[in-house]
């Protein structure tokens, strides 16, 4: 970004909020079972508390806090935990993303299901997360370098 | 180089081709999507989402049942293309700067 200023209230104020807007969307991930919410609405929550430092603090800032090119292997790892876990389920002698065939010893089949639904969402979660966070990047590149 | 690409292409849209053939015939009243009957009589598979959701997963959301168990692959889908979404911004917007050569 051309043109930084530095305003101290205006990072005090992202400072302040970000955490906050972090927690909730870690709420609405992890809530979905009970209340609206889910994966895709939790990490647009989450890429907003990390976008928040971004503007505010500008590249020296929020390189502290994930850095660019972190954004596409945990996008990555994201759709990974997604896939392994249908692959698992697919292993241990059910469908494509049959939950209740997942190998976790000791649960019935609805908490297998459950636990699955759960783990999907932190997949979905943060892919939604790091391809935001990655996309503001681009177009802040692609505008330093022409 | 381009051959082997347009090679894979063909060889994945064959994949494609082979698995729907697998698939059922639609509107087929034999079909799991309509074994259930609503209240007005309709099959549909939505009456089954709806008496059943909470005692499959035992989630008092349905919408995350249906989404996260009885779709899920439709969900993969989407995560999908969110991140094809991404690595294109990368490919697209990311580019350095060129000399024109006069």
């Amino acid at each position: 970004m051309r043109n930084q200023f530095h305003s101290p209230i205006v990072l005090l104020g992202a400072r302040l909020l970000s955490p906050y807007i972090m927690v909730f969307g870690w709420y609405v991930i992890f809530h979905g079972h009970y209340s609206p919410g889910g994966g895709f609405q939790g990490g647009a929550l989450l890429a907003a508390s990390v976008l928040l430092i971004r503007v505010a603090g500008g590249r020296l800032i929020s390189r502290k806090q994930l850095q660019e090119y972190m954004n596409t292997p945990f996008a990555i790892i994201g759709v990974l935990i997604y896939f392994l876990t249908g692959l698992t389920a697919m292993i241990a002698g059910g469908y494509f993303l049959d939950y209740g065939e997942l190998p976790i010893p000791g649960m019935e089949p609805y908490w297998l299901r459950y636990t699955g639904i759960l783990i999907i969402e932190v997949g979905i979660g943060l892919t939604v997360m790091c391809i935001l966070v990655m996309i503001y990047d681009n177009m802040v590149k692609g505008e330093d370098y022409g | 180089m381009k051959v082997f690409k347009l090679l894979i292409l063909v060889l994945f849209a064959g994949i494609l081709l082979y698995a729907s053939l697998d698939l059922p015939y639609r509107g087929d009243p034999d079909n799991l999507m309509h074994a259930e009957e609503s209240i007005t009589g309709t099959r549909v598979i939505g009456n089954y989402a709806i008496q059943e959701a909470y005692n499959d997963a035992h989630t008092p959301n349905m919408v995350t049942v249906i989404l996260g168990d009885y779709r899920s692959i439709d969900t993969f889908g989407e995560q999908i293309v969110i991140y094809t979404a991404g690595l294109i911004t990368l490919l697209v917007l990311r580019r350095r700067r060129r000399r024109i050569s006069t």
